[in-house]
């Protein structure tokens, strides 16, 4: 009995261990992107709240908890309000088998990357039940087309990671990670790279990120699925969809930039950066991808709504088809470096 | 042969990356922004804000009551009543310019006579009450008062141009 609370005891600081952060970093992020479009905007961003707007995040956060939660009359009480938590929970329960450096995982399970694609495919339905429950018909029209794309996206997604569980043989993130071992090529950016480039674009569309951000689609239908939320909710549908951000970001770098590897492996640098601990190598190559998200964002115009169907469905499915049988035939053939 | 390159132009996101240079060079451009409270731009003398109502050196009112600037006003923001003073001089008992009508058009000061209806430079005003923003004579005249060294200066940049 005992025993058991105490297991339990250190899951819960484990946990806190990585939710503290993360929420820190969703907050900082949101910062970060303000500033990085500011900047690409020839603007300065936010810098009056704190020092340099550090405390910007801080402001907001204030704002929002003393919003008032505004219930539109024909909702769906209930619904309504278990709509944010069904989009959030998952964006923070698949972060229990990342892993931040060698061993530093919470769970490692062997079906780890299953587990990730069945829980970034969970948070559709937050938004679904958003937009249904609103009983507004913006909030349903941004929950449909959020619902058509993240279908559509996370079949494109599903097969890049196959090509991904093909080449290292193991559905464990830190197996994943370990298969990529050796140095910079050895990492399956470049043997995947149509892979690479396929998972990066549909991981922006599963998190409805700009460009391909339909479902809020500001012009058209206000704010999409959740234009009827206020204050808290609000904020709530706000953290999950930063902390997806930082997820497919991490995600990204963890099977096709090496995840902890260091990149100065196999060069003669290798023993001069020894001493940088893995977990550096990792949020480095995390928040790299987070800056591509921000550039993108700041770069393209929204993508019209068929387009998004046709890129889906017509380019990026038969690309992944292709590669994966390519990829198939190298690992047949056990062809080096990648595949010995 | 055309098709084929744009098929491979579009499959290679070639575009995209040409737009992602772009913002990317922005990305260490330097910031435009007037952080306005502690900087200003430049602003030009002929600058149309805040009205005021001049006086003459000698302290006594510009103003004779012509009412060209009421007739003149598009938006029908003047509001003017006259009588003769006790010296016999014809001038105006009410002066008023409601600013929620006003567009700072200029007409009232291009029509004025005697150069007593002018708009000054000055646009950081509010109100806080429906009633802040209806300027009467005496609100004017204060204005003319104390941005008369402006005004003064702002007119003799503009003379040779009239």
């Amino acid at each position: 009995m005992v025993d058991t609370l105490i297991y339990l005891l250190i899951v819960i600081i484990k946990i806190l261990i990585i939710m503290v952060p993360l929420m820190g970093a969703v907050a900082y992020l949101t910062l970060a992107e303000r500033k990085v479009i500011g900047y690409m905007q020839i603007r300065i961003g936010p810098n009056r709240v704190g020092f340099y707007g550090w405390g910007q995040p801080l402001a907001d956060a204030f704002k929002l908890m003393f919003k008032e939660i505004v219930i539109p009359q024909n909702s769906d009480y209930f619904l309504f309000f278990i709509a944010p938590m069904l989009c959030i929970a998952p964006a923070l329960a698949a972060w229990a088998v990342i892993p931040f450096a060698d061993g530093l995982v919470l769970s490692n399970i062997n079906a780890g990357l299953l587990y990730i694609l069945a829980m970034t495919s969970l948070g559709v339905y937050g938004i679904i039940i958003a937009g249904w429950a609103s009983n507004s018909k913006y909030a349903f029209l941004g929950a449909m087309r959020s619902a058509a794309q993240i279908v559509a996206y996370e079949i494109a997604m599903g097969f890049a990671l196959v090509g991904v569980l093909m080449a290292a043989g193991s559905l464990n993130l830190s197996e994943i990670v370990k298969a990529q071992n050796g140095s910079l090529i050895h990492w399956y950016w470049l043997p995947l790279f149509p892979l690479f480039l396929v998972y990066l674009i549909s991981a922006v569309a599963e998190t409805n990120r700009a460009p391909f951000d339909v479902a809020e689609g500001e012009a058209e239908i206000v704010a999409g699925f959740h234009v009827e939320y206020s204050g808290m909710l609000f904020a709530v549908f706000f953290l999950a969809e930063y902390a997806n951000m930082i997820l497919v970001a991490a995600l990204a770098s963890i099977m096709f930039l090496g995840g902890w590897l260091s990149p100065f492996q196999g060069t003669p640098l290798e023993a001069t950066f020894a001493f940088v601990p893995g977990i550096f190598w990792f949020l480095a190559k995390t928040s790299f991808f987070l800056f591509w998200y921000l550039w993108i964002r700041a770069t393209f115009p929204r993508y019209r709504y068929d387009q998004i169907m046709r890129l889906g469905w017509k380019v990026f499915i038969p690309i992944t088809l292709v590669w994966i049988v390519l990829i198939g035939v190298a690992v047949l053939l056990k062809l080096p470096p990648w595949f010995v | 042969m055309k098709a084929i390159v744009s098929y491979l132009k579009s499959l290679f996101l070639l575009e995209l990356i040409k737009g992602l240079r772009v913002t990317g060079g922005y990305l260490f451009d330097r910031k435009i922004t007037v952080q306005y409270p502690d900087e200003k731009t430049p602003m030009s003398f002929r600058f149309r804000a805040h009205h005021a109502l001049r006086r003459y050196a000698n302290g006594e009112e510009r103003c004779i009551a012509c009412k060209l600037c009421e007739a003149t006003c598009p938006a029908m923001a003047i509001t003017i009543e006259a009588a003769p003073r006790e010296d016999g001089t014809r001038r105006t008992t009410r002066y008023d310019i409601d600013f929620t009508k006003c567009i700072f058009c200029g007409f009232c000061e291009e029509s004025c006579p005697v150069d007593s209806i002018v708009e000054t430079s000055f646009f950081e005003y509010h109100g806080e009450q429906r009633g802040d923003l209806l300027m009467t004579k005496a609100k004017l005249l204060n204005m003319g008062d104390k941005m008369e060294a402006q005004i003064a200066a702002d007119r003799a940049k503009d003379a040779p141009y009239r």
